[in-house]
Formats: structure tokens, sequence, C-alpha cells
């Protein structure tokens, strides 16, 4: 197996009275597709927006390719090649695709003006090579469908040659034609090499595409097991009961 | 109607606007027998206007940020006691360096008193609405204690030429120059947009609605040049006319300078999405508290410079000045199309907005409407325009 891109060592986060995250540890290697798994509530959103630098962490370690690094902020967490797509898609409603593929990494001229055309012109190679229905460039996110702001935020990721991707339920609104647009991207992006945490709730889109489940209960990591020596009811086991498969045990 | 009008690139709520405020301007025309479109009424509406619109300018990134600052008039008397007092209690109102010098004194003033307000706002979570309410009770109580609640006089006469009164303008020969400058620069804009949108092979607006829209920006620049020079110089031997007012060459940059930071800057796009949606503008690593700081003063400088026309337009500091003037503001922005709800809004609708208003309050002045009326009209104006605006977005959703 190749060197982990992402490995996640202990890592703890407490809000208030809340262990939301507990010791956890996970990792991710080039081309694999990981899935976090369990039920709401039981850390996956916190686990991630630590990897994605909106909370830091209270202790542990996360190391990227084997150096360790520590995220203040979203910025610090895209500087060291992780791209996350959040459930909510964090798209501003109010602008176009462009503005949004490149919010906070805007292009400029050479006067420090944002150069619009060079960014739509570059939103249009990443954007249609995804889904080529996409036509109108300059609509707000506002009047877009489900799809169409998926393929926003998944091209935002993208467009940075982010090694290490973070997909939040990138299916839990969409459509089956949409799902299968999102799936075909996975599977094809775990073949160029990158490396994907998908939290997921559907089982067969699970079995599809992850190599390995990582399933949290209560803020802690139940099991990490290989998709291929497991069935989905073994893994919907460890989900409600927190408990190993029993096959692993025996 | 709409989706055909925006598919040629013309916004259709300013357009609407725009007609909105010719309607007006003819209904008053016809009952003030003219009076009201005469270049003498139109020359003073045009200063009027200023000191609204450039605090408006201000106001349209506060609001699109989803934040709002009600202290505006306040800090226009506070920073206009502090320009009179500098001139007149320290550098004295001969040569040029002590007006001058007031006037950064002014405009550091209102920076200082928008940074007190964003860094509750921003870095301490207070609502800006408490925040400014409060600094709206605080400068103003401020601007009465620089001299005691005493007018000072006299004021430097080049400074008072920055109020558009006597010599207040910059007469017609570099008016006309400056209308030309500015009508080339438009078209070359245009044919710079239109080359580039090619070369990427983008979508373009149509030609004619292009051409369309710089005849109408060009011929409203050359109509107001035209008018203004058409008001004679009572200060001139030779009566020639005005020419542009030194007060709305200030509104006229200033305009610019915000448009462009506000389109087609960082700044701009990164105030428009977290208007747009704050969590998506955090998770994007957006400095998101810097930029409200940013926000509040840019807001206060505005309205040290709106209260520099004010002051030299009276020539005098009073204490008393911008009262109301957030009031004004406010509505000329939500008139402009800045929503309340955050995310939309611009500079230009700020301006026309910040017209219309002034245009109301001087047609009614030409009517003989008395203060309570206007203040009530006023008043209701600005409810009408919230209203539109839900009316509006709700309609854009669908």
């Amino acid at each position: 197996m190749s060197a982990a891109l992402v490995e996640v060592v202990d890592v703890s986060k407490r809000f208030g009275g809340l262990q939301a995250v507990d010791k956890v540890s996970c990792d991710l290697h080039e081309g694999e597709v990981v899935g976090l798994l369990g039920h709401n509530g039981a850390g996956k959103s916190t686990l991630i927006k630590l990897l994605s630098g909106v909370y830091p962490i209270d202790s542990g370690e996360i190391r990227v390719r084997g150096k360790s690094c520590k995220f203040e902020t979203p910025a610090d967490a895209r500087a060291a090649g992780i791209e996350t797509i959040h459930q909510t898609l964090a798209l501003a409603e109010n602008l176009d695709a462009p503005s949004n593929l490149f919010l906070g990494r805007e292009m400029r001229t050479r006067l420090g003006l944002l150069d619009s055309d060079r960014m739509e012109h570059e939103a249009r190679q990443v954007i249609q090579r995804l889904n080529p229905n996409f036509k109108d460039f300059r609509k707000p996110v506002s009047a877009m469908s489900g799809g169409q702001r998926q393929t926003v935020a998944i091209a935002r990721a993208l467009y940075f040659n982010a090694r290490i991707l973070i997909m939040d339920e990138p299916c839990a609104a969409l459509g089956p034609a949409e799902t299968r647009m999102v799936l075909d991207t996975i599977l094809r992006l775990k073949r160029e090499g990158i490396g994907i945490f998908l939290i997921s709730h559907d089982m067969p889109d699970v079995f599809e595409v992850c190599d390995r489940a990582t399933v949290m209960k209560n803020g802690a990591v139940v099991d990490t097991v290989k998709v291929a020596d497991v069935t989905p009811e073994d893994v919907l086991g460890m989900i409600i009961l927190g408990q190993k498969p029993a096959a692993k045990v025996a | 109607m709409r989706s055909n009008l925006e598919a040629a690139g013309f916004d259709a709520r300013f357009s609407a606007l725009v007609l909105a405020l010719g309607a007006i301007w003819v209904a008053l025309a016809i009952a003030t027998d003219g009076v009201f479109v005469s270049p003498r009424n139109l020359y003073n509406l045009s200063i009027q206007t200023c000191v609204t619109a450039i605090m408006a300018c201000g106001m349209v990134f506060l609001i699109v940020a989803r934040q709002i600052d009600l202290s505006v008039g306040s800090i226009m008397a506070f920073t206009g006691m502090m320009v009179a007092w500098t001139q007149t209690n320290k550098l004295g109102i001969e040569g040029n360096v002590g007006w001058i010098a007031s006037i950064g004194v002014g405009i550091v003033g209102g920076l200082l008193l928008g940074l007190f307000q964003g860094w509750w706002a921003a870095y301490r979570g207070v609502p800006a609405f408490v925040v400014t309410l409060a600094g709206y009770l605080m400068f103003r109580g401020a601007a009465f204690l620089v001299a005691d609640g005493q007018t000072l006089a006299p004021l430097s006469d080049n400074f008072q030429r920055l109020g558009g009164g006597l010599q207040g303008s910059i007469g017609p020969a570099w008016s006309w120059l400056l209308a030309g400058v500015g009508c080339a620069a438009l078209i070359l804009q245009t044919h710079s947009a239109r080359r580039s949108r090619a070369a990427y092979g983008a979508k373009q607006h149509p030609l004619w609605a292009d051409v369309l829209k710089v005849a109408l920006i060009g011929g409203a620049l050359l109509a107001f040049v035209a008018v203004v020079c058409a008001y004679p110089d009572p200060s001139s031997e030779t009566e020639s006319g005005k020419g542009i007012a030194v007060p709305v060459l200030l509104l006229l940059v200033i305009a610019l300078v915000l448009d462009v930071v506000a389109r087609r800057t960082r700044f701009g796009r990164h105030v428009w999405a977290l208007g747009g949606n704050p969590e998506a503008a955090l998770l994007s690593g957006l400095p998101t508290k810097r930029l409200l700081l940013q926000l509040f003063m840019l807001s206060g400088a505005l309205a040290a410079i709106a209260a520099v026309i004010t002051t030299a337009r009276l020539g005098s500091g009073s204490h008393s000045i911008g009262q109301m003037a957030e009031l004004y503001v406010i509505a000329a922005t939500v008139i402009g199309g800045t929503s309340l709800t955050g995310g939309t809004g611009s500079i230009a609708g700020a301006i026309v907005g910040a017209l219309l208003i002034q245009t109301l309050d001087n047609g009614m002045v030409l009517l003989d409407v008395p203060t309570a009326q206007r203040q009530i009209f006023i008043g209701l104006i600005l409810i009408a325009a919230v209203w539109f605006d839900g009316l509006y977005s709700k309609g854009g959703r669908k």
C-alpha cells in the first residue's frame, strides 16, 4: 500500500459538555475512498470540520503526507491540499458559478482587479467536464437545480488540484441521475489517485465506491473495515449497535 | 420582459428605478410650471443629492453584508465640528494648509469612529443595529462637546468652495472636457470588455444593447453638463455657466472608485459573498470579521466627507448637521435596489435612489409642502421601498 495521504491520530474535540470527537484515528491513501459512517450526531461532521480547518483540534494529531499539520482556518487546510465539499455546499447563492468556484482564490489582472472573463473561462472548462448540460455561467446559484449546485461545489474542490477530498453527503439532496453523476465522478477521481473521505448514509453507494469504511458512534470509532470483507448488514450492525462484526471478532 | 432585459445586460430593477425617476421629474415639472427643471433648481438638486449619495455608497456595502449604520448623521456632525474646529481654533483660515489638513483630521476621525463601531460589531458580536444606535447618540453628544454647542465660523474661503456655493464649480470648459473624457472612457471600456469576452469565446450581450447602454449613460452625462452650464454663475464677470459643482465632482470620483471596488476587486466580491451566505464565506476562508471592520470604517470616512461638503456649504461648523441623514441614506440605498436581506445591491442604484429621494424632497419644497408633511411622506416612501424589495426578491426566486 502507498504512503498515507492523511493520518488522523487520537484526535479529540469537545464542545462544552459534549465530547463530539473522542480519540479518533483513521487514515486515507492515494486512490482510496474511505467511507465515514454513523448515525446523525456520531461525530462525522465534526471530524471533517476538524480536517477542513473549520474548528481547531483539542488534542491528537493530523498528518498530511507524514507531515504534522495545525489547521487554524479553512485556508490552512486548503493550503495543505485538503478540499472539502460541505453538506450545505457552502455556496454564496447570490453569486454565479465562476464567482463561487474562485471564492477566496480569485484570479486577478495585472492591475489587481478581478479577471472575471478568465475565471468564467476556467470555470467553464472544469464544470462542463463534470456536467456537459451546464450552460448558463452568469446565473446566480439561487437559480440553479440541486445537481447544478453540487456540480459547482465539486468543481470548486477539483479545480485547485486537491489530492485529498472530503465529501459530506454529496448525494443526499439529489435525484437518481445526478447521484449517478456524483458516483461516477468519485470513481474517476479515485482512478486519478485522489484520496476521498466520503460521508454517506446510503449503503449501496458506500458499497459501490468505498474501499474501506470507518464507523463512528458517540464520537468514537467503532472500527474500520475493508468493504470487501463485510456485508451491508455487518456495517449496519456496527452503526446501530456500535459492535464490531462477528466475523472479525471471531 | 424581465428576462429579456437581463439577457441584454440591463438590470431590470435599475431600469425600472430610472423610469420611475423620469416619471416623477415629468410630474414635478408640470406641477411647478417648469421651475423644477430649471437649470438653477437642477444645479441645486445635484448638490443636495451629493451628501446623501456619498454616504449611500458606503451603506450599500454595509447592507449587502447584512449590517447597518444608523450613526452616519451623528458621525457627520462630529467630524464636521472637528473640521471646523481645526480651522478656527488650530490651523487658521489663511492659506491652503489649514483647510486641507482639517479635512484630513475629519476623515481620520470618521475612520476612527468606524473602527470603534466595527470592532464592537465584528469582534465582540454586538449587533450592528445596537452599536450604531449607540453611536447615533454618542457622536451627536460628542459633536456638541467640541465647541460647547457653539457654531464655529468663519471658515477658509477655499474650503467653502467644496460646498458648491460661491465659486464652487469648475466652469463650462472643464465640465465639457470632463464629460468628453468620461464618454471616451466609457466607449473604450465597453469595447475592451467585449474584446476580452470574445477572446475567451464567452457569451456576449447583443451589440445593440451595449451601444444603447453607452448612448444612454453618455447622453445622461452630456445632458447633465449642458444643464449645469446653462445656469449662469453670479460670481463670474463674464456671466458664463457654473458647470459641474465641486461636491458633484467628489461624488462622481467616489462613486466610480467604489463601483470598481464593489464589482471588480476581491474586497467587493468577498463582501457580496459574505452577505449572500455568511457560512459559505467562513468555510471559504474569507476574513469575515476584518471585512466587517473595514466596512464600518469606510462608512465613517464617507460620512466625514459628507460632513466636509455640508460644513463647507454652510460656511460654519454646526453640531446639528446631519439630522435624519441616516434615514435618507438608508432610504436611498434601499430604493436603489440594495436588499435588506443581504447579498444584492449596487452603487449606481444607490446614487439614483439618493437622487430620487432628494427629488421628492426638493419637489415638495417647491410645492410649499411643510416640513412635517414631508417627513411623513419620506417615511412612507421608505416603507414602500422595503415592501417592493420583498415582493421583487420573492418574484425572482420563482
